[in-house]
């Protein structure tokens, strides 16, 4: 999961930096994604992994790194998001 | 009272760019059907209208503290009938704004070819901090 989530951020968040540079925990907003970009990578993810974010989890924390990312994507697949 | 403002600048590709790759998800997810009806429509959406309104939202976060919120369809800019762009607040931007006594939400907007940029003030009139 955590490469499709790196292929995703590297195609659409339109970081300043290589992804693969960063650590599953770097700061995404730090390394310079938008929130605009962020909307982006949600709908990414969205396709990539079937998914549907619900509202309540429509916030910069959920995608601010890999492996927040990761755990956001893994509630929802769980059905406890 | 107290007036806090919010500012924003946004990149006109960026929202053609998202476009072409989302289409109708990426209109509907961040944008109001009454502010897709304003930018051209669902089929001919104007990318240049769009950033405007997305700044606006983003100004609006940021003049509102809540800048945390990716529900964009919660912040709408909305035309009077005048022609002026007013904004209205939705859902958990609605109630977060509520807890000071808002009194005025001004917004301007302008686009050219390339950016957007929206500044957004609000007036409440109690100070910062203090019980609404």
């Amino acid at each position: 999961m955590t490469d499709e989530i790196r292929t995703v951020v590297r195609d659409h968040a339109r970081l300043a930096v290589d992804v693969d540079s960063l650590s599953d925990d770097t700061d995404l907003y730090q390394a310079g994604m938008t929130s605009h970009a962020s909307v982006n990578v949600m709908l990414a993810l969205e396709n990539a992994f079937d998914v549907e974010f619900p509202d309540h989890m429509l916030n910069r924390s959920v995608f601010e790194s890999v492996s927040a990312i990761r755990h956001a994507i893994e509630r929802v697949q769980e059905g406890i998001a | 009272m107290t007036v806090r403002v919010g500012i924003d600048l946004v990149d006109v590709d960026d929202i053609r760019q998202a476009l072409a790759a989302h289409g109708q998800r990426y209109l509907e997810r961040v944008f109001t059907p009454g502010e897709i009806a304003d930018c051209g429509g669902p089929s001919a959406p104007r990318p240049d209208r769009l950033a405007a309104r997305f700044a606006a939202k983003e100004a609006a976060f940021k003049a509102l503290r809540c800048s945390d919120v990716l529900v964009f369809q919660e912040i709408e800019v909305v035309t009077d009938a005048r022609g002026a762009p007013t904004l209205a607040l939705h859902g958990r931007t609605a109630a977060l704004a509520a807890t000071g006594r808002r009194v005025e939400l001004d917004v301007s907007l302008t686009h050219e070819r390339d950016l957007a940029a929206a500044v957004v003030a609000i007036t409440t009139l109690e100070p910062e901090g203090a019980p609404a």
